[in-house]
């Protein structure tokens, strides 16, 4: 074996100065040149020697000679000499006489013949040295090409070696040359077997092997007794070359898995000295036997990736904690070991086979460390919904719902009866929205106290289920504004107050209302009339009709009343409805827009029919030029699924850019995109979305071009311009041609739970074993790991016993039932008793 | 000549007797109105035949001492319809409010007699189409490719009408008495003649066969003027608060176990019934022995010559003589009026009383015979609730769903909500089902995830036997995976001999919420609706095969889950993980 290895260190050496001597080409001629008589005359028994018969003159094999020249040194070195041969001209003995031998390459052991070469297969160093190595390690490199003979093979060597199987795509290659070269250093402890049959790769289990790359498995055989199962096997994850192969030969050469009975600090194996991790499973002498079988699992699933050591606790005396049972530990120079605390073998592997995880493991680890101390567990049974939260605690402040009006299933059909128009709140009293939209409602209700013709009423479905399910309430909480107990509309917008107050206030107003007069119609336009809403800022729409346009007339009634409480929709068709629609220079059928405040009325013409248009449109027309972009309005314009021209300002903007937006909003075509603002005064929340964007809150005012719907990039106007419609425009060319890099790009991640779910499958396996969960568990998702898994967690479950202890305050125990408030003996294991 | 004649005549006057029905219900017991109820209200034709006068002609007879063990609670304090159903373990399920049980009886434990009134009114107020006087004596199929299950039942009653049906349901109950056969087994007097007038019992020695309620009832009756009661039976008494099953014996008929813990004279014995025999003797009193002792004795000689176990054993327990032995054996299935054809056969074990039937309450043996009520309890013998109104009340409406399903094209009835209901509308069902609640392990609600998870469906009382039908039995589709939501005992608290009152038998703690003891709602996830290779698989115990996820919703003390953190936080968390999604509410 020493020998062996002397041989290889030799060989090793060899062929890094070989890497740097081969550009500077012929700097030592190796190569002896002999006449015929006196090469024979040099053949030493057992020594093998390559030669090259040749004539003076033979041009055309000047390249072939160069190769060969350039083999002489790597060959020398598995004790090979290499000669040219020159032939006298007149020689016709055997080597020298034919035409067609002078194009060959003649391997000598001794003075026997082993094999010749055609000069085309050797055409480079390592097709000359692998192709020479191959003929002379005949016996130890076993070439196959049906897997009946791999398996010939394989069952041979069962019990006593070990197999090094390697596939190369062709011979002759470097990867040929790496796998001879180790065989040379190896043959004689295992067996190596060659293919260059993709096939045989296929069959030997890989599923979707990549059969244009070499690839070696290393055969565990020597354990192996089951002549019917092949060896277990390890492949080698690096490239096939001979440094490569001889680490993956080292790694499984060296044991399984290291006892040790050290500081870990000091320990040193052959994996750290290869530049490989070593994993630690800290064991006791209570579990040594399940700890044995747990390292030599995770050896098994980490062999050629990190060594496997099992530490024993009671041999040495670590500072670290009890609950600790894996210990890592880097090749790097002066990284201390980490102490961590594992579930299972799979967060082992996991943390071998992706290293960047360690540090964060470890942070966590510290982090539960400190909750540790006050509860037993981290965050999971912290309320992390802020209405759940915020409702209960506040819940013994009591609601003042006298104003609201308790429906049941006796009394809701006659109540409804009862008023023009009811509006009822469907909630369930244990659902924390319903009881937070009741708060708002009691606001609400508070608003609009005395006001004629509307009725709060509420209905609790816990208590009366039937008349929910009849009243087909699929949600909680829903909120119905019911019109003499017939026709009703879903309110859908905002749980806020003043959103529920305005809806209600506007459904109060029969949608779309008729109106009798020219005057009436101006008093409409000019919000005094109805008079319910004089002192409501809304926005009026006004559908002018002639008589006759029967069907728009029909669309347009469809259409508010869809629109109820959102909008007021009023409808003029009386017979001077021309003399309206020419003072607004429009022909009916039209629609008069009047928004809140404004003075001017926008006009319409009506050109579709269908009410679901029309909803569309004066949806669409409803939405501001240059809105002031609020919490209650964004879901509005997000609808409309364009990129956002905003502005944030902290405070009013000024006036030379609220002018040149509204130009630029104006000007474009309103498809492109939402031109708008945001006041972080008003709207604090937007310092928060800037916080994502660029990670700090930049100097203000700042306009940025965000597109939530394609890609998520945001892109900030250069500070240094002034916002002005021209700029604003060429920059947005130089978006558009991608020009300009975007400053953040908005992750699309979705919505991930929080926190994790109490795994109850797991704990019913871990602490119930024989519930026989397994024996359906023939799905195999979770094959054999789970087993040395559960000795890991078996192990920590004193520790979580005695924190159970600490941790059960009186405090907790009122959660249970009145038995368990009895109970102050000790909290035997389940009843098992039993 | 004229008996081809005869022979082609009987042949058209029969087919031309056949009267014809979709569905045929036999028996207007409790199970037979509630079909009829859902019939009628899904406009089926239908009709049930009884064969007395009136319907629940079992409950005119028994219980013999006129007491329901099943409870009529008049308070909850909840005025929640569907959750009181949870406490009303004797009416039916309809529409109309006025067929509440509590409106006809004020007693917890109410009067045989109401139930009568109660069943009549239901079938008269309901305008139920029952035919009465009319007693199904023999039943057989006719092959017929056109028909709905390749066959028509054909029903014969008393008077050899003919009736024809497409699906049969059998609601015939459980009314033939169980008799065990032994040397002196004539002397036996039997539950359903027995004397219920406690004077007659007066100063006599009684031993009473059997250990149901039939028998601790008819011990009860008679404990305080009997000389002493002894009860013998095969099996231990199973208290029903100790293995939750209803069918066991009840507190309220327990009386005897008193006296008898107490030495007061009464006492219970285990014995297989099989090895007993009965002597009688010269002054008429009753001699316990053993079947051995008399097939041993020699056949010629006198009664005196019959061994008797004290004449060995002088300390023997029965040694003293009785005055009346009384069998309280309960009741079986009559399989007597079913062709061979059918396929009806007794079921194995402990369940040989009952009928095979699968768990979509379909007889194994063919395929549009349901059975329905009492006699359905094969399903959850021991387990649940489904031989009891109070349980069959929600399989039959399952049935009929899925008959509505198989014959009318009626997909079972659900709902579809956005995701974001999807914690609440677990909540609600858990919270208010009396379904889950009181056919616990059987029936369970189906939450049918939408592509992406933005959408699920919800249906109701699905039994969950037949889950891996899902699809065919109930016309909903389930690819996106699903969460089946059923409510669970602790797998090893109840049982005949376990201590269920033992100190920290309560969980209060929601993360050791699969320890729960108590009734509490179990939610299985799985991202494939399980095969039916997968269900046979199952642990045995489990009503359903390994989830990819599981949750336990802590067992409560008021069987109210609404708490925000112990009962709704973790099964957010856990819906969440399932669908790797944020379920949170946030303010705006």
């Amino acid at each position: 074996m020493s020998a062996q290895r002397d041989r290889w260190v030799s060989s090793f050496s060899f062929l890094l100065f070989c890497a740097s001597s081969i550009p500077r080409r012929g700097s030592a001629r190796l190569l002896e040149e002999l006449s015929p008589q006196e090469y024979f005359s040099s053949l030493q028994a057992g020594r093998a020697s390559l030669a090259y018969f040749s004539h003076n003159a033979s041009p055309g094999a000047q390249p072939f000679l160069e190769q060969i020249e350039n083999s002489a040194e790597a060959l020398q070195d598995y004790g090979i000499s290499v000669v040219k041969v020159n032939c006298p001209k007149e020689d016709v003995s055997r080597y020298c006489g034919k035409e067609n031998a002078l194009r060959k390459a003649y391997l000598f052991r001794g003075n026997m013949l082993i094999r010749e070469f055609p000069t085309d297969a050797l055409f480079d160093v390592n097709s000359v040295v692998a192709n020479v190595l191959f003929a002379l390690l005949f016996n130890e490199v076993k070439y196959v090409e049906t897997l009946a003979d791999l398996q010939n093979i394989e069952n041979a060597v069962k019990g006593r070696s070990n197999m090094v199987f390697a596939y190369v795509p062709a011979t002759g290659t470097a990867e040929h040359r790496a796998v001879m070269e180790a065989a040379f250093v190896y043959g004689t402890v295992h067996q190596f077997v060659l293919t260059t049959e993709a096939m045989l790769l296929r069959d030997t289990g890989n599923d979707e092997p990549d059969v244009s790359s070499a690839r070696l498995l290393f055969c565990h055989c020597q354990r192996a007794t089951d002549l019917a199962q092949p060896c277990r096997r390890t492949a080698m994850g690096q490239p096939l070359t001979m440094l490569n192969i001889h680490r993956h030969l080292k790694l499984m050469g060296a044991p399984l898995v290291t006892e040790v009975a050290e500081d870990p600090e000091k320990v040193s194996t052959v994996h750290l000295q290869l530049g490989l991790p070593l994993v630690f499973i800290l064991s006791q002498k209570e579990t040594y036997e399940a700890d044995r079988r747990t390292a030599e699992f995770v050896a098994w699933q980490l062999l050629g990736k990190a060594g496997v050591a099992l530490l024993s606790r009671d041999l040495v005396d670590l500072n670290i904690l009890l609950r600790s049972n894996v210990a890592l530990k880097t090749p790097d120079e002066g990284v201390p070991v980490k102490y961590l605390v594992l579930e299972d073998t799979d967060e082992v592997i996991t943390l071998v086979e992706d290293k960047s995880k360690v540090g964060q493991i470890q942070e966590d680890e510290e982090e539960d460390e400190e909750d540790e101390d006050e509860k037993e567990n981290n965050n999971q049974d912290i309320q992390d919904d802020q209405v759940v939260e915020a409702v209960s605690r506040d819940k013994k402040r009591e609601l003042p719902l006298e104003q609201i009006l308790v429906l049941t299933e006796e009394t809701f059909h006659s109540a409804l009866l009862e008023t023009a128009r009811t509006v009822v709140l469907f909630y369930a009293s244990w659902e924390a929205v319903s009881l937070a939209v009741l708060r708002s409602y009691t606001e609400v209700a508070d608003h609009l106290k005395g006001t004629q013709g509307v009725l709060l009423a509420r209905v609790n479905c816990w208590d009366w289920p039937g008349v929910c399910t009849k009243e087909n309430v699929t949600q909680f909480p829903t909120i119905r504004v019911y019109e003499k107990g017939e026709r009703w509309v879903t309110y859908d917008g905002m749980w806020g107050t003043d959103e529920l107050t305005s809806f209600i206030m506007l459904s109060r107003v029969s949608c779309p209302l008729k109106l009798a007069t020219i005057e009436e119609a101006e008093g409409y336009l000019r919000g005094e009339f109805p008079s319910e809403l004089s002192s409501y800022h809304h926005t009026s729409v006004l559908g002018v009709f002639s008589t006759a346009m029967n069907e728009a007339k029909e669309a347009f009634e469809e259409a508010g009343n869809i629109l109820s409480g959102h909008v007021t929709t009023g409808m003029y068709f009386e017979d001077d409805a021309l003399a309206l629609s020419r003072k607004y220079a429009v022909s009916p059928p039209a629609l008069l827009l009047a928004r809140s405040g404004g003075r001017s009325v926008e006009t319409i013409a009506l050109s579709k029919q269908s009410a679901q248009d029309m909803v569309r449109m004066i949806r669409y027309e409803l939405l501001d030029i240059f809105p002031e972009i609020t919490v209650q309005n964004l879901p509005r314009y997000l609808q409309l699924r364009k990129p956002f021209l905003i502005l944030f300002s902290d405070g009013d903007i000024g006036e030379m850019e609220s002018k040149e937006m509204l130009k630029l909003a104006k000007g474009r075509p309103r498809q492109a995109f939402v031109a708008c603002w945001l006041n972080l005064k008003k709207t604090p929340v937007g310092r928060g979305v800037l916080k994502v964007y660029f990670a700090t809150v930049p100097s203000l005012p700042l306009l940025l071009w965000v597109n939530l719907h394609a890609g998520g990039q945001v892109f900030k106007f250069p500070s240094e311009q002034t916002i002005s419609e021209m700029n604003v425009l060429s920059w947005l060319e130089k978006l558009k041609a991608g020009l300009e890099i975007p400053s953040s790009t908005l992750s699309e991640e979705d919505w991930k739970p929080p926190l994790p779910a109490y795994d109850f499958l797991q704990m019913m396996e871990t602490a119930v074993p024989e519930v026989p969960l397994r024996t359906s568990h023939h799905r195999g998702d979770t094959p054999a790991p789970k087993s040395p898994g559960r000795d890991t967690t078996v192990r920590e479950e004193p520790s979580q016993e005695t924190k159970a202890e600490k941790g059960g305050t009186p405090g907790r125990d009122l959660r249970g039932t009145a038995p368990r408030l009895a109970a102050r003996e000790k909290q035997g294991k389940r009843h098992s008793e039993l | 000549l004229s008996l081809a004649l005869y022979a082609g005549s009987l042949c058209a006057a029969s087919s031309a007797a056949f009267l014809y029905h979709d569905y045929c219900v036999i028996g207007a017991g409790p199970s037979g109105l509630q079909a009829a109820y859902f019939l009628q209200q899904a406009g089926r034709d239908y009709v049930v035949f009884e064969r007395s006068h009136a319907p629940g002609s079992f409950f005119a007879l028994y219980p013999r001492h006129r007491k329901l063990i099943s409870i009529n609670k008049q308070y909850t304090g909840k005025s929640n319809s569907e959750f009181n159903l949870r406490h009303d373990w004797n009416s039916l399920l309809s529409r109309d409010r006025r067929l509440l049980f509590r409106h006809y009886s004020h007693d917890f434990f109410p009067n045989a007699d109401a139930m009568v009134h109660y069943l009549e009114d239901f079938a008269s107020l309901l305008k139920l189409q029952v035919q009465y006087n009319t007693a199904i004596i023999h039943v057989t199929l006719e092959r017929d490719e056109q028909a709905w299950n390749g066959h028509y039942f054909l029903l014969t009653d008393q008077d050899r009408q003919n009736y024809k049906c497409s699906s049969l349901l059998v609601a015939t109950g459980m009314w033939v008495p169980n008799v065990v056969n032994f040397p002196g087994s004539e002397y036996v007097e039997g539950y359903e003649t027995v004397s219920i007038n406690p004077e007659d019992f007066a100063g006599q020695t009684v031993l009473i066969l059997g250990r149901g309620n039939s028998a601790f009832e008819t011990a009860e009756n008679i404990l305080g003027v009997t000389n002493f009661i002894h009860m013998v039976s095969r099996s231990r008494v199973r208290l029903s608060w100790a293995t939750h099953y209803v069918g066991d014996l009840r507190a309220i008929n327990n009386g005897l176990l008193d006296t008898y813990q107490l030495k007061s004279l009464d006492g219970l014995l285990e014995g297989d019934l099989e090895d007993l025999a009965i002597v009688k003797d010269k002054k008429g009193k009753l001699h316990i022995t053993l079947r051995f002792y008399l097939e041993n004795r020699n056949t010629s000689a006198g009664i005196d010559s019959i061994t008797l176990p004290q004449d060995e054993l002088d300390n023997f327990a029965t040694r003293a003589p009785y005055d009346r032995v009384i069998r309280c054996l309960g009741w079986k299935f009559d399989f007597s009026i079913y062709n061979r054809s059918l396929r009806l056969m007794p079921g194995k074990g402990n369940k040989k009383k009952y009928p095979q039937i699968k768990p979509s309450y379909e007889s194994r043996g063919t395929r549009g015979l349901f059975i329905l009520g009492t006699a359905s309890h094969s399903v959850d013998f021991r387990k649940s609730a489904g031989g009891f109104i109070h349980g069959f009340r929600y399989t039959t409406r399952a049935v009929h769903r899925l008959l509505e399903n198989r014959h009318h094209g009626v997909p079972w009835p659900s709902t579809v909500y956005p995701i974001t209901q999807l914690t609440n509308s677990i909540i609600k069902r858990v919270n208010e089902a009396s379904g889950l609640y009181q056919m616990f392990g059987v029936l369970a609600d189906i939450i049918l995830l939408r592509e992406n998870a933005t959408a699920f469906e919800y249906l109701e009382e699905y039994p969950v036997g037949v889950l891996a039908e899902l699809e065919m039995q109930t016309g909903r589709k389930a690819p996106n995976g699903l969460f089946v939501i059923i409510m669970e005992y602790g797998r090893n608290f109840s049982g005949a001999d376990k201590d269920v009152f033992y100190y920290n038998r309560a969980v209060g703690e929601a993360q050791h919420a699969w320890q729960s003891n108590f009734l509490h709602p179990v939610i299985y996830y799985y991202k494939h609706l399980p095969t039916e290779h997968e269900m046979k698989l199952r642990p045995p115990d489990w009503p359903l095969p390994r989830p990819d996820a599981i949750h336990h919703i802590v067992e409560d003390f008021l069987t109210d889950w609404t708490a925000p953190n112990a009962h709704i936080l973790p099964l957010r968390r856990f819906l969440e993980n399932c669908l790797s999604t944020d379920l949170r509410n946030f303010f705006a």
